[in-house]
């Protein structure tokens, strides 16, 4: 398959891909479309490493095909626009995230929300609208159609916002959509990791008290002293989860590993929001009464759409947010996939694509 | 000494009781409080047997203290009122629901959802502020606090009615809270009993466009001809339920056995809510990727506070919408009980106390 995307596309592309599903990346050469009229083609600066990547390159969730070259994370610099492109010019500094084309004419796609169209295809792994197989950010350029690329703000900087275009949109819209941004209310923050530092990042910059819900002891003094943590609860002490009970408005769950669901929602108060953004594989367990007594709910989130991405963009150079990052260079990437298994990493890794790539292979 | 429930308070009572897990209902003698200065006392006429009285006797959930007298959708007429209600007048024709006690100051009673609070004190099997328990509608008479007591217009028949004080508000309030009481919104109703055929009466009022998911084909003819529902998916066909794939906005799930969510929400819109308003007694398998798909969310509700249910029973009396019914005498109620466990009846049983409990007396 990767042979047929080669012939029909016109420009040469350097990338890591995986294989297989040992998940082992390594230099892969391939071919990028020539830029269309409405593409933006650009020279990729950083790309995060998201944890959806080692999922994929794994073939975890059973749908990866291989040669993957993952990364939707990718930021960089504008080096040729199509001929119907308005938004951008060759010199912006854009970024792409986790879609690169949805259908465009359903009720979703029509209200912004493109991320929930059935036909959106991801930045990696996925087939394009040409047949050809989706290639991601571990690779030096991209050319994507002009509605899903964004603007990086100007005061931002390009490597620490590579990570705010998947786990970025992936808490701010759900705060903003479950309406857990309101000054005074209260937020959880389940797992402290990607996703869970940059939660605490925005739910702080809109007012909201934020406290932290992790396994992990040792984060607590970082989490406070660093992230402004309001307060943080060990989720294996009982005594400090039961007087923390019936306090929350709502909950950010980042965690993808199977956990129980029945603490949290005891920590909710009446009305409280459970809200899911990490995908674990396998059903969990939903006890209904605790729901019911309390008129509480578990919903679901997945990325945003591009308008509510930019206004994200817009909102993080506004306050200042931009992830924790260990940059590495390209050829560090199988040992940081490694490390990332273990959660090892604060709090997320950016691949320095520009400097490191070409000389790694 | 423990007082004997006939002499814990100063005004004799009687009713039909369960003394033990078995279930089995008998003549009981007791006793109420007298009409306090925020209370009224009425004569119950009827009185609902809902699904939760069958678990309760049984001690299905645990929390059962016998002797128990269940019954908490009850009707009646006010014989005395304290000096400070003003909300009823003796001969009001007057209902009370699940609660007869909250706190009155937390955020949930501050704002009208009462059935929140966290000392809530139900109509039966609970703790009132005395110390003494709570015994409900199966029985002669009810004193309550006036802020329990919901008005019922004289154009709403009062058999029919009774059903709506916890049938009625369990799904008139989480249609309304969770917006799908709106003309146009298309919504689910799954399970066609108590809950259920009340739920397809509300929905079609507030102009919504109602599906029934059954596990009985053979109530399609019913939901359709009978209640008015839009159309009948049978949720064990595989086709149907595939056919109907992302149109919901939203599904009213009444069912109380365990069963799987999955094909409910894949039956849901983007942003879709699937409201569990049955209580299963073990927790349900949630798979995360179609609430993550589709930023869909499942939620439960739980009856409503005290101004919707008054708010409730004015619409429905406006709307013409009661409870399908079927009318018993006392002495029936535990045959009522068998075939309720059965799901064998059309769909509620109302007691006739009025005409039917003192005749039992011993």
């Amino acid at each position: 398959m990767g042979e047929i995307s080669e012939q029909v596309n016109q420009k040469n592309a350097l990338g890591w891909a995986a294989r297989d599903t040992s998940g082992l990346l390594s230099p892969f050469t391939f071919s990028r479309r020539a830029t269309g009229e409405k593409d933006v083609t650009f020279k990729v600066m950083y790309c995060g490493i998201c944890h959806s990547d080692l999922h994929m390159l794994k073939n975890e969730w059973g749908v990866s095909t291989y040669p993957l070259v993952p990364g939707h994370e990718v930021v960089g610099v504008v080096t040729e626009v199509g001929s119907k492109v308005e938004k951008f010019k060759v010199g912006d500094k854009v970024g792409v995230g986790c879609m690169v084309g949805s259908c465009r004419s359903c009720d979703n796609c029509a209200n912004n929300i493109e991320n929930y169209c059935r036909n959106y295809i991801l930045t990696y792994g996925a087939k394009y609208y040409d047949g050809t197989i989706t290639y991601g950010g571990y690779s030096d350029v991209m050319v994507v159609d002009e509605h899903f690329v964004v603007r990086i703000p100007e005061k931002l900087p390009l490597d620490a916002t590579a990570p705010l275009l998947c786990a970025g949109i992936t808490v701010y819209s759900p705060l903003r959509f479950y309406g857990l941004d309101k000054p005074g209310m209260h937020v959880g923050v389940v797992g402290l990791g990607g996703l869970g530092h940059v939660a605490v990042k925005f739910a702080k910059a809109m007012g909201v008290k934020v406290t932290v819900i992790s396994t992990s002891p040792n984060k607590k003094k970082e989490s406070i002293e660093h992230l402004g943590v309001d307060s943080f609860l060990v989720s294996r002490d009982q005594d400090e989860m039961q007087a923390a009970m019936d306090t929350m408005d709502g909950i950010i769950d980042t965690v993808s590993a199977p956990h129980p669901l029945l603490p949290l929602i005891g920590l909710l108060k009446s009305n409280g929001k459970l809200v899911l953004v990490g995908a674990p594989e396998k059903p969990l367990e939903l006890p209904v009464f605790p729901l019911l007594l309390g008129r509480k709910m578990v919903g679901g989130s997945n990325i945003g759409g591009m308008k509510e991405t930019q206004e994200m963009l817009d909102f993080a150079a506004k306050h200042n947010i931009t992830a924790e990052i260990e940059l590495i260079p390209m050829d560090y990437v199988n040992t940081a996939m490694e490390r990332l298994l273990k959660a090892d990493v604060r709090y997320r890794f950016v691949i320095d694509i520009a400097n490191t790539l070409k000389s790694s292979s | 000494m423990a007082k004997s429930p006939e002499d814990r308070h100063p005004v004799k009572a009687f009713g039909w009781a369960a003394t033990d897990p078995s279930g089995d209902l008998s003549p009981f003698k007791f006793s109420r409080r007298e009409t306090g200065d925020e209370d009224v006392r009425f004569k119950v006429l009827y009185c609902w047997i809902c699904h939760t009285d069958l678990h309760s006797i049984k001690n299905d959930w645990g929390n059962s203290t016998y002797p128990l007298l269940p019954g908490h959708e009850i009707v009646g007429e006010v014989t005395e009122v304290g000096g400070k209600v003003t909300k009823v007048k003796v001969g009001d024709k007057v209902g009370v629901g699940g609660l007869v006690g909250t706190c009155h100051s937390c955020e949930n009673c501050l704002n009208d959802l009462e059935i929140y609070c966290p000392k809530l004190i139900l109509t039966y099997n609970s703790i009132h502020t005395d110390g003494t328990i709570t015994y409900g509608g199966y029985s002669d008479h009810m004193v309550a606090n006036q802020r329990y007591i919901v008005r019922f217009p004289d154009n709403l028949r009062l058999a029919a009615g009774a059903p709506l004080l916890c049938a009625g508000i369990t799904v008139y309030s989480p249609l309304k809270y969770f917006g799908l009481a709106e003309a146009g919104k298309h919504v689910g109703v799954v399970g066609l009993g108590g809950l259920g055929h009340v739920a397809v009466k509300f929905a079609k009022a507030f102009g919504a466009k109602v599906i029934v998911i059954s596990t009985s084909p053979s109530k399609m003819k019913e939901a359709l001809e009978h209640l008015g529902a839009d159309s009948f998916l049978a949720s064990r066909d595989p086709q149907q339920m595939q056919a109907a794939m992302g149109t919901l906005d939203g599904i009213i799930d009444t069912v109380s056995a365990v069963h799987p969510l999955l094909p409910l929400l894949s039956l849901l819109k983007s942003n879709g809510k699937l409201i569990m308003v049955g209580a299963p007694e073990k927790p349900l398998e949630l798979p995360i990727f179609p609430l993550l798909m589709g930023r869909k969310t499942v939620a439960g509700s739980m009856g409503g506070g005290m101004k919707e249910t008054q708010e409730m029973i004015d619409f429905a009396a406006k709307h013409n919408i009661t409870a399908d019914i079927e009318v018993i005498s006392m002495d029936y109620v535990n045959t009522a009980m068998e075939r309720l466990d059965k799901a064998d009846v059309r769909y509620r049983f109302v007691i006739d106390i009025g005409n039917t409990l003192a005749a039992t007396k011993p």
